[in-house]
Formats: C-alpha cells, sequence, structure tokens
C-alpha cells in the first residue's frame, strides 16, 4: 500500500469530495420540491392526475441513471433544435446536465416514497381534518403531509444516501466529482487500489456523517411521535 | 429516428449479456445474503461483527466503486488466497466475473438487511413449537423459518433486483460488452446517441417491466393460503 | 478452512481461464480509435493497429486473439494482470508509461493537434477559460493540464464522447493525436472543423506495450516489425488507411 501517493492525492480528492457533495445536496433539494406535487398526484382519486405523473416515475426509475445522464448529455446534443435554443445554455454545461438528471432521478424515487407515505396516513386522522371542516388544502397542508413526511424519513434518508452514490456517475459527462478525480488520478500513477481504496474511505465518511446528521433530523422531528 | 443501421443483433446481444450479468450477479448476492443474514443473526460476536462491518462498508460506497475496485483488487486476493492453499498458478478474472461479483456483493449487503428483517418476522411461536416437536435446529430453519421468510423477503429481494438490473449498466464502463457497451459502440458508428441511448432506455424498461410481472407472481405464489389484511 | 479455501477458489475458477505459456499470444486493444481500432458491427475489432498485429503475428508464426474492448483508463493495468499479453492500441512511448510497461521500437509517429470549428477565431496562444477538450490517460490529455495554463479541461472516457462534445460544441477546441483527428475531419460529422495551428511536436512515437519481464516477447515483436516493414507488408496497411506514410 503506497500511503505516500494517497497523502499526496489528499488535496484533489477534497476538491472532489466537495464537487459530489454540491451536487448531492442541490440535486436532493431540487428533487424534493419536484416529489412533494408529484407525490400529492400520485395518490390522487382522480385517474388522469395519478398517471400521468407514472410515466415520469416510471420512467426515471426503470432506467439506469446512466442511461439517463448519456441520454441527456450526448442525446440532447444531437438535434440542432437544442443547440440553437435558448435550451443550449442549460445543456451545454455538464454541470447543469447532471444536476437536472440527478434532481429528477432523486425527484422520482422519492415521490413514490411520498406517496406510500401519503396513502399510509392513519385514516382516522384525516377524517378528524374532515370532521373539523377543514378544506382539502388545509388538510393537506396541516395533517397529511406533516404526517406523510414524518412517516417517510427512514426511506427518505435511504434514498439521500443512494442519491450519494448515485452521484459517483458524475464523472462520465466530464465533471470532477470524487470518482472523476479519482480515475484521473489513476490515470498518470497507476496506483489503481490505493487510490479506489481512499475514496471508497472518503464516501464511507461522508455517508457516515449524513447518517449522524439524520438520526438528529429524526430524532427532532418525531419527538411527538410515541406510536 | 429509430432506424438501428445494422446495429441490431449488437444491440440484442448487449441486451442478453446485460440479463445474464443480472442473473450472476443475483446468484452470488443471495448467496451472499444469506450468509450475511446468518451471520448478523448468530450467536458468535466475531460472525457478527463480520455481517455488521459488511453491510456498513458496502453498502457505503458506490457500485460503480465497488465494480472498479472488485476488477482490480480481486485477482490479487484470489491469487493470494491461492497461494495460502498452496495453489501455485495464476488466476485471472474476466470482465464478466469481476462484474457480476461486485453488483453480488453489493447486492448480497442490502440482501442480508432484508433476509435478517424477514427471518426475525417469523413468529417466535412457531420456532418454539417447532422445536417442542423435537425438530433439531438445523430442520427448524429449513422447514419452518426459511419457507415462511422467503414469503416476507420476495417483495425487498424484487426491489433489490431491480436495482441490480440497472446496476448492470455500470459494468460498461469497464468495457464487459453489455447493453450500455455496445450502445457506445453503435454510436461510436454512427454518431446519432440519442437514438441509441433511447433505444435501450426502452430496452432497460421492458426487461424492468418482465421483472415486476415475475415479482407479483412471486408474491402472490408465496403468499398461498396466507390470509392477508384488507387495504 | 484449507477444504473450503480450496472450494471456493475451485468454484471461481469454473469462470475464470488461466494464464499459459505457449504461443497463443493475446492482444489488447481499445477498439474505440478510429481508425486505428475500432469495433464493427458483427463485434469484431478492426483498424490499422488491428491490421499491424495480425501481420506481426502471422510474421511470427504465432497463434494470436485480438482482446476488445477494453477500457482505455485500465489498458496498462490489465496488462500488468496478465489478462493479455501486448498492446497494440496506439499507444505512446512515455516516461511515465515507461515506468509501468515496456516497449517495442515504434510502429508510428505522431503529433498532437488541435482541432476546432472551420473559421472559428482561435488562436492557440491564447485559450485561457476556453473549453478544451481531450480523453483522459492520454498524453493530450497531459498536454491540456500540464503545458496549457488556465482552460477549462474537459477529459472524456472515450475519444468518440470527445468529439460529440466538439461537434456540439461543448468545448471549443480539442486537443488529440493528429492522424485520428485527419481520418475524422474525412468524416461526415468532422466536415466543419479544422486543424488548428501548428502540430504540436512532443516527440510522440507509438509503440506496442509488453510487460517488464516479457523481453523475449519484446525482441520478437521488434524482429517481426522489422521484417514486415522491409517486406513492405507495412507499407501495404499504412496505404489502406493514410495516403501518406506515418512511420
Amino acid at each position: 500500500m503506497n500511503w505516500e501517493e494517497i497523502i499526496i492525492a489528499l488535496p484533489k480528492f477534497w476538491g472532489g469530495a466537495l464537487l459530489t457533495m454540491e451536487l448531492v445536496i442541490l440535486a436532493c433539494l431540487a428533487g424534493f420540491v419536484i416529489a412533494v406535487p408529484v407525490a400529492m398526484m400520485r395518490a390522487s382519486q382522480n385517474w388522469w392526475l395519478r398517471n400521468i405523473p407514472l410515466i415520469y416515475t416510471f420512467f426515471f426509475r426503470g432506467t439506469p441513471l446512466l442511461v439517463q445522464l448519456f441520454l441527456f448529455y450526448y442525446g440532447a446534443a444531437q438535434f440542432d433544435v437544442v443547440r440553437e435554443s435558448f435550451l443550449w445554455i442549460v445543456f451545454k454545461e455538464a454541470y447543469w446536465c447532471a444536476l437536472i438528471v440527478f434532481a429528477l432521478n432523486t425527484g422520482a424515487y422519492t415521490a413514490e416514497i411520498f406517496r406510500g407515505a401519503i396513502q399510509t396516513v392513519p385514516h382516522g386522522e384525516v377524517e378528524a381534518g374532515v370532521a373539523m371542516g377543514m378544506t382539502k388544502s388545509t388538510l393537506y397542508r396541516r395533517i397529511v403531509l406533516p404526517r406523510a413526511l414524518r412517516m417517510a424519513l427512514p426511506s427518505y434518508g435511504n434514498e439521500i444516501i443512494l442519491m450519494l452514490k448515485s452521484s459517483a456517475l458524475a464523472y462520465t459527462i466530464t465533471l470532477m466529482d470524487l470518482t472523476g478525480v479519482t480515475r484521473t488520478i489513476i490515470a498518470r500513477n497507476y496506483l489503481a487500489i490505493e487510490m479506489y481504496f481512499t475514496a471508497g474511505v472518503i464516501y464511507l465518511i461522508l455517508t457516515f456523517i449524513f447518517i449522524q446528521v439524520w438520526m438528529r433530523v429524526e430524532k427532532r422531528l418525531l419527538r411527538f411521535q410515541n406510536t | 429516428m429509430l432506424d438501428l443501421q445494422g446495429f441490431g443483433p449488437q444491440i440484442a446481444f448487449g441486451a442478453w449479456m446485460t440479463v445474464q450479468v443480472a442473473v450472476g450477479g443475483l446468484a452470488i448476492g443471495l448467496i451472499l445474503g444469506l450468509m450475511g443474514a446468518a451471520a448478523k443473526l448468530s450467536a458468535n460476536p466475531v460472525l457478527r461483527w463480520t455481517g455488521q462491518g459488511y453491510t456498513t462498508v458496502v453498502r457505503g460506497i458506490p457500485e460503480i466503486l465497488m465494480v472498479l475496485l472488485v476488477y482490480f483488487g480481486g485477482e490479487d486476493i484470489l491469487n493470494r488466497l491461492a497461494e495460502t492453499v498452496g495453489y501455485d498458478g495464476y488466476i485471472e478474472i474476466n470482465v464478466f466475473i469481476a462484474g457480476i461479483t461486485a453488483l453480488g456483493l453489493s447486492f448480497g449487503a442490502y440482501a442480508t438487511e432484508v433476509f435478517r428483517g424477514a427471518i426475525q418476522s417469523v413468529p417466535v411461536g412457531q420456532i418454539e413449537a417447532a422445536t417442542a416437536c423435537g425438530m433439531s435446529s438445523r430442520q427448524v430453519f429449513l422447514r419452518i423459518t426459511l419457507p415462511q421468510a422467503m414469503r416476507l423477503a420476495i417483495p425487498g429481494l424484487g426491489n433489490l433486483f431491480q436495482c441490480l438490473l440497472k446496476d448492470t449498466s455500470l459494468v460498461s464502463l469497464i468495457a464487459l460488452p453489455e447493453l450500455m457497451r455496445n450502445s457506445s459502440i453503435a454510436i461510436s458508428n454512427t454518431r446519432e446517441p440519442f437514438t441509441f441511448y433511447f433505444i435501450a432506455a426502452l430496452i432497460y424498461l421492458a426487461i424492468t417491466c418482465v421483472v415486476l410481472v415475475g415479482q407479483l407472481y412471486g408474491e402472490r405464489w408465496a403468499n398461498k393460503g396466507v390470509r392477508q389484511a384488507n387495504s | 478452512m484449507k477444504k473450503i479455501a480450496l472450494a471456493f477458489v475451485a468454484v471461481l475458477g469454473l469462470g475464470v481461464g488461466m494464464a499459459n505459456a505457449g504461443d497463443k499470444i493475446r492482444i489488447g486493444t481499445e477498439g474505440a480509435y478510429p481508425p486505428f481500432n475500432n469495433i464493427d458491427k458483427a463485434g469484431k475489432a478492426i483498424g490499422f493497429d488491428v491490421d499491424i498485429a495480425n501481420a506481426l503475428c502471422a510474421e511470427m508464426k504465432a497463434d494470436c486473439e485480438i482482446v476488445a474492448p477494453l477500457d482505455w483508463d485500465s489498458i496498462i493495468i490489465g496488462l500488468n494482470k496478465k489478462k493479455y499479453d501486448a498492446i497494440v492500441a496506439s499507444m505512446s512511448i512515455t516516461p511515465e508509461r515507461l515506468k509501468a510497461v515496456s516497449f517495442s521500437d515504434p510502429y508510428y509517429s505522431n503529433n498532437l493537434t488541435m482541432v476546432a470549428k472551420k473559421g472559428s477565431s482561435v488562436d492557440p496562444k491564447n485559450l485561457k477559460g476556453k473549453a478544451v477538450g481531450a480523453q483522459r490517460a492520454t498524453i493530450a490529455a497531459n498536454y491540456v493540464t500540464d503545458t496549457l495554463k488556465g482552460v477549462d479541461a474537459k477529459l472524456y472516457d472515450t475519444q468518440e464522447n470527445a468529439y460529440l462534445d466538439l461537434t456540439s460544441g461543448r468545448v471549443e477546441v480539442l486537443v488529440s493525436d493528429k492522424l485520428p483527428a485527419y481520418d475524422w475531419l474525412r468524416s461526415e460529422q468532422g466536415k466543419g472543423f479544422e486543424f488548428v495551428g501548428e502540430a504540436i511536436d512532443v516527440n510522440d512515437k507509438i509503440g506496442i506495450a509488453v510487460r517488464k519481464k516479457d523481453d523475449e516477447l519484446r525482441m520478437k515483436i521488434n524482429a517481426a516489425l522489422k521484417a514486415i516493414v522491409a517486406n513492405g507488408k507495412y507499407a501495404e496497411i499504412n496505404a489502406k488507411y493514410f495516403p501518406f506514410s506515418i512511420f
């Protein structure tokens, strides 16, 4: 094990880790914003509201993230229509492509998690809200969503961890995230095992930190839940 | 727009390879999952720690890193193992073996948790009754625990298998000629990335549908004779 | 414990091969670098490198197997792990690589060049802040990251992906080996592009990589190379791809 080379490479790893964290945090925030309305639609009684978003979640959950990335990054650039329109400002940058794809991907998974949670909100609480004369939107705002989001916390935490790991694919579209930095370093010093080992340790540390944070979030949000 | 320009057979071959990698990974993953669950539930603290270490580490690193690590490090480890048992030759791992091992290791870590949860959910009363009937612990496990645990594990395992299917695309990044890699090759000749990646996406969706249907049938078969709560 | 370990190794052995000596030479090539190495519709490896490899093997009277496609980033690592015995994949002889492998005599020469859209006012001396692309783990990539300061470097897993981004405009300039770029400029996709600036002479010689201790193989390849240059077979293969000599 060539420890010297690992130490020399650490600053570059740090740069990669920063980009990874940036991508994951922004993608998860955007994904959350997408997921809540989509989940509400997927849980509705109306056939159309329920099944149009299904196309979105089915596509993004049923295809590999790698395909989605390549489709957006290389595939979209094939069409002159895209290249000559204002969309190109966004599609041109690998950073935005990655962010959009990650957000849509995590949004789809999160939407299904939230949908399951919405549908599992104890019916008694919903009935109580209706009995008190709440309108649909108040019902959602005061009863259903707070309850559903709290129930979804463990699964949602898992999904965020999965997003952290999936972010490793950003390097395939030229971004220098942690895995991209690792591959580039290995291309010069051929120390594959040492470098991948270090990258693995860094991912584990990031995952560990996140789990600790999430446990505290869960504890605080679920403090009145004793069932 | 959807003209394959003669690359149809390559794409079809790639899809078949994808399925093979998924099934290979599943086989290894199920075995590792059962072993891991047994380790985590055992009375032996060393086994418990090993199991915990396995699941924590493997679930914490990206699958692509797993594939890359196994591909480069796997041979070293295997050869050292072989040396300790006195085997002098040189063993090499081809890309396919590296791929299914890496995917199997990943699957196994998550499957360990699924199996563990399922085994622990088998009503204790049944285990007690079986022991009271005089069954050995091995008989209890094989005749009572495992069949019932399988029923509880199938939904979780089905979801994990779907993830595994999508993760096979990662093996394209170490040049295994599965669906993604063959699509890239077709693109380098035809210069139409959208066409081929879109077709690849459709094929993945199709395979996912098949697996979903299979999972539904599997659940129905495993739940034969079990009364379900009305939703 | 020994029995279990042996059984485990044996089971894995069901799917693995064993490297052996003998007259079979496995030659690895990337398969994503036309016109030197590429994969055709039937899945076979084709190109200048493949033709040279076959000619050398015929000359050495050895039984050759072409191993492709391979991941470029790890192609040297694969050689050292004995997945194949030689690399004929347009690999430049560099001091860095010489630390890891040995090379045969060169079988062609190369320069680096910059490619950009026709009519774009790209000044090779002043690329600050511009997006410049190259394939990762090549001397072109080294040039971009070491010599060109202040550029926005974009590295790609394959040359093909680099071309795709050049065509779509994501990178303004591509640094690549001159000969494949020459071939690409003649293609449909490369029509609107041209060489920019002078060829960057980095005294680049392309060789065949073998493991450091395989000196016998290296000698055999050198002898075979001399032979095919002398008897005209090299010129024949050269003419198939380029109207000028690339030796």
